[in-house]
């Protein structure tokens, strides 16, 4: 226990000096993760020792991973994709295959070559899309590309896994690990089917229908920690099911992801899992610096070299040339070359596996972990290069149109609240084309506006991380119609502290409300039933008599002018605060001033209107 | 240095071209204020005051907007019909306007052709703004004839367009400047079929 503590906290230390340290120069978190790993590795201080072990727990974050991001994507999205990710991932795999598989049989049998040509053919994506999520680059058009190609990769693991023990050249050395709970090799091969196919029947099945209902229920005790605990055991359970039955648990929690992307859940699982994927991730990315073989690497130096060298100049090669064959923008080329050009976290799995299945002998495959811990260490400078010196040169016009339609169409308005008011404002933006992401809190109610085809998500607008999962970030706009006054003044303060950037307009309680929103430095903000009783008084005039188009003048001379001496009453309140006078006092002091300004108020203004006039007099 | 006031008046600016050119092209020179009639007033509700103030405080007051119906698009008619009160604008107490310029600076969609009697709109511009002249007169303002950009239905080329673009800024910089011969700008029938002979150099 003691140790696993010290271990723990020896990991966590690390990761929080190394990474704002990593921040603050600019060099992104995967790096400063990976020079933490280096410096309390056994080569660094040797603070911590067993970190295979560590590696293969952390592996899980990727899972998670990968859990996040088919959350955000909706499966008609996922179909719209089909045709990068089978074209551009598909042709990725198989010429970097045969490429590195060319170059290694004239230095190894066939077998060899091919089993480390497919495995060297895959890249990071731990790596590659925690730097793009970083950088702002997830959404723009090289940005999917490079998606694209990586949920094929990771599509591709389980076929290699399948054929790697075919290409045994020595016998096998020990058990092939395969950390199922039954052996399912033992059964036929359409029945193995059938299982693998079952499994991800149950997959769609709990994630459409019975983790709704189930959700619900949890929801409505309000207690967070168990919601928390339902996300994680989902992954969790996904990928046991995904190892009992032969299949990357990555691929299972993958799935999951999207079926859950249109539920009302979505943003209240990615803020819950959130922290956990990054935390793991993080651990993994230390112990890949910390896993890294000095002393090998400097025995072989030259061979290693050449290995990392020509991985990633062969990689980029065919990643730049399939960009050009697809036909991706210039300016997107680079990019996609410099992103995928390294290896990834699954070498390290299949080099293992073929080891043990007699594929590739020890040495080699210490020698190409290596290499590809090397390269997946240069990755994230890689990316430094391109943003100093290719990026400015190239440009930026098609990457940001990308966005600019992103942020049109995805959610650029959030909508807190969808009570009566935020209802009505709801389907108001949506008759104009825009389409908000609503946040509300209560699990009924989302129910019934689902049904209605309104993306709603269940949870509580004043969390921040809610927030974040539900795009504040990148959101333009922030409409707050909480119910309450001061769940929406907390929600202010968190916004103007947070996202400095994000417009903010409130519905404000009344006119004190209004106050101490001004107070936030708020702009936009309307009383919620202001408007409504000045529409009800032009009503009651029509009815007393007066013609439609005067009634309606005069109450918009009344608004007017009220909105008139909004700076007046403001300061007036403020002073009466600033001296103490009792709440009460407070109140009638203002409604006396209002009423003062009221009998004050010019209306003879609309008399003049239209009444002509002799020139000559 | 004339203060110049620009009442812009357009119900869809996103979609213009031409007038969102025009207007570009002068937006933040020093004297010229625009003032966005739909932009300022999108459900009409003219604040007269502010309008009678804005008016007082400039010299030249000029009104863009394109030709719709022979005309105005209709706010530049219900700002005429509540701005200009008696006793302000006109009448023997009002003399608000009185020794300022005006002139209206007009994007259409016919060609020069149309525009003349015989032509398929069967008038000339400057007949079918004669309502504006009128009202100048009454106000005692000084009336100069439109700046008119004709054919612009028939989607005018990036070069004609960067023209004019060009010319209104030097004929508003000229006006700004008082560099414009008033009496010769009068003898044109646009203040723009020849604006070197009316513009003195710098």
């Amino acid at each position: 226990m003691e140790h696993f503590l010290l271990q723990l906290f020896i990991f966590l230390i690390a990761a929080t000096i190394a990474v704002p340290l990593a921040r603050t120069c600019r060099l992104g978190s995967v790096l400063g993760y990976l020079i933490a790993g280096i410096v309390i590795g056994p080569f660094g201080l040797s603070l911590i020792a067993e970190t295979e072990e560590i590696m293969h727990f952390t592996e899980f974050g990727v899972v998670m991973m990968l859990f996040l991001v088919g959350l955000e994507l909706k499966p008609s999205l996922l179909w719209q994709m089909r045709t990068p990710i089978l074209g551009i991932g598909g042709s990725q795999v198989f010429f970097s295959t045969v490429l590195i598989t060319l170059i290694g049989i004239l230095f190894i049998p066939w077998q060899q070559a091919l089993a480390i040509g497919l495995t060297l053919a895959l890249s990071s994506t731990a790596i590659v899309l925690q730097t793009l999520r970083e950088k702002g680059l997830l959404n723009t058009g090289p940005g999917r590309s490079i998606f694209s190609v990586l949920l094929f990769q990771d599509l591709a693991v389980i076929p290699i896994l399948a054929v790697l023990p075919l290409l045994a050249v020595a016998g096998v050395h020990g058990e092939a690990h395969h950390g199922a709970f039954f052996d399912l090799t033992a059964l036929p091969g359409y029945a193995r089917l059938l299982v693998v196919l079952v499994a991800i029947g149950f997959i769609y099945i709990l994630g459409r229908y019975i983790s709704r209902p189930l959700f619900r229920r949890i929801a409505a005790t309000r207690m967070r920690e168990i919601f928390v605990a339902a996300a994680l055991a989902l992954v969790i359970g996904i990928s046991l099911l995904m190892i009992a039955v032969g299949l990357s648990p990555a691929l299972g929690a993958f799935l999951a992801g999207v079926v859950l992307a249109d539920s009302e859940y979505r943003h209240e699982l990615e803020s819950d899992i959130e922290p956990f994927k990054g935390l793991l991730l993080g651990i993994f990315f230390i112990s890949i610096g910390a896993s890294l073989n000095f002393t090998l690497i400097g025995e072989q130096i030259w061979l290693i070299e050449g290995i990392v060298l020509g991985l990633v100049a062969g990689k980029f090669a065919v990643l730049f040339l399939v960009s050009v064959v697809f036909k991706m923008p210039k300016a997107e080329r680079w990019l996609f070359g410099i992103a995928l050009c390294q290896g990834g976290e699954f070498a390290f799995v299949l080099f293992q596996f073929a080891r043990v299945n007699g594929v590739l002998p020890q040495p080699l495959t210490e020698t190409l972990i290596s290499a590809v811990a090397l390269s997946m260490f240069i990755a994230p400078l890689l990316f430094l290069v391109y943003e100093r010196f290719i990026g400015p040169r190239i440009s930026h016009a098609a990457l940001s149109r990308e966005h600019d339609h992103i942020d049109g169409h995805d959610h650029s308005v959030i909508l807190a609240g969808f009570g009566k008011l935020g209802t009505d404002l709801g389907r108001f933006l949506i008759s104009a084309g825009i389409k908000p992401v609503i946040l509300d809190h209560n699990e009924t109610s989302v129910e019934l506006l689902r049904n209605f085809g309104f993306e709603v998500y269940y949870g509580d607008a004043t969390r921040l991380d809610l927030l974040e999962s539900a795009g504040a970030a990148e959101a333009t706009l922030i409409i707050i119609c909480l119910g309450e006054h001061e769940p929406a003044r907390q929600l202010v303060t968190l916004v103007r502290k947070h996202y400095p950037h994000l417009k903010i307009a409130v519905a404000a309680e009344d006119r004190r409300a209004v106050y101490e929103f001004m107070d936030l430095g708020v702009v936009t903000m309307r009383r919620k039933t202001f408007d409504s009783a000045l529409a009800l008084g032009q009503d009651a005039l029509q009815l007393l008599g007066y013609d439609r188009y005067e009634a309606y003048r005069l109450m918009r001379l009344f608004r007017k002018k009220d909105e008139d001496t909004l700076p007046e009453l403001y300061r007036i309140f403020t002073e009466d605060r600033d001296s103490y006078i009792s709440m009460y006092r407070q109140h009638n002091h203002e409604l006396a001033e209002l009423m003062v300004k009221d009998q004050q108020t010019d209306m003879d203004e609309l008399d003049k209107a239209w009444a002509g006039g002799n020139p000559h007099e | 240095m004339n203060k110049i006031l620009i009442l812009f008046a357009h119900p869809a600016f996103k979609r213009s071209t031409i007038n969102a050119a025009l207007r570009d092209g002068i937006e933040g020179e020093d004297g010229i204020t625009i003032h966005d009639l739909y932009g300022a007033y999108p459900d009409f509700f003219i604040d007269v005051d502010y309008e009678q103030r804005l008016c007082e405080a400039h010299d030249i007051i000029i009104f863009q907007h394109p030709f719709y119906w022979y005309s105005t698009p209709a706010i530049l008619k219900e700002w005429l019909d509540l701005v200009l009160e008696h006793g302000w604008a006109y009448g023997s107490q009002g003399n608000a306007l009185a020794g300022k310029y005006t002139l209206q600076a007009i994007t259409a969609g016919g060609d020069g052709a149309s525009y003349r009697t015989g032509g398929t709109n069967g008038h000339t511009i400057g007949e079918l703004i004669s309502p504006y002249r009128a009202t100048a007169s009454l106000c005692g303002m000084h009336w100069l004839p439109p700046f008119v950009v004709l054919g612009v239905h028939r989607g005018l080329p990036g070069v004609i367009v960067n023209g004019h673009v060009e010319r209104y800024r030097q004929a508003i910089i000229a006006l700004r400047d008082g560099r414009v011969n008033y009496q010769e700008a009068a003898r044109h029938e646009y203040l723009n079929s020849n604006l070197k002979a009316i513009i003195r150099e710098p």
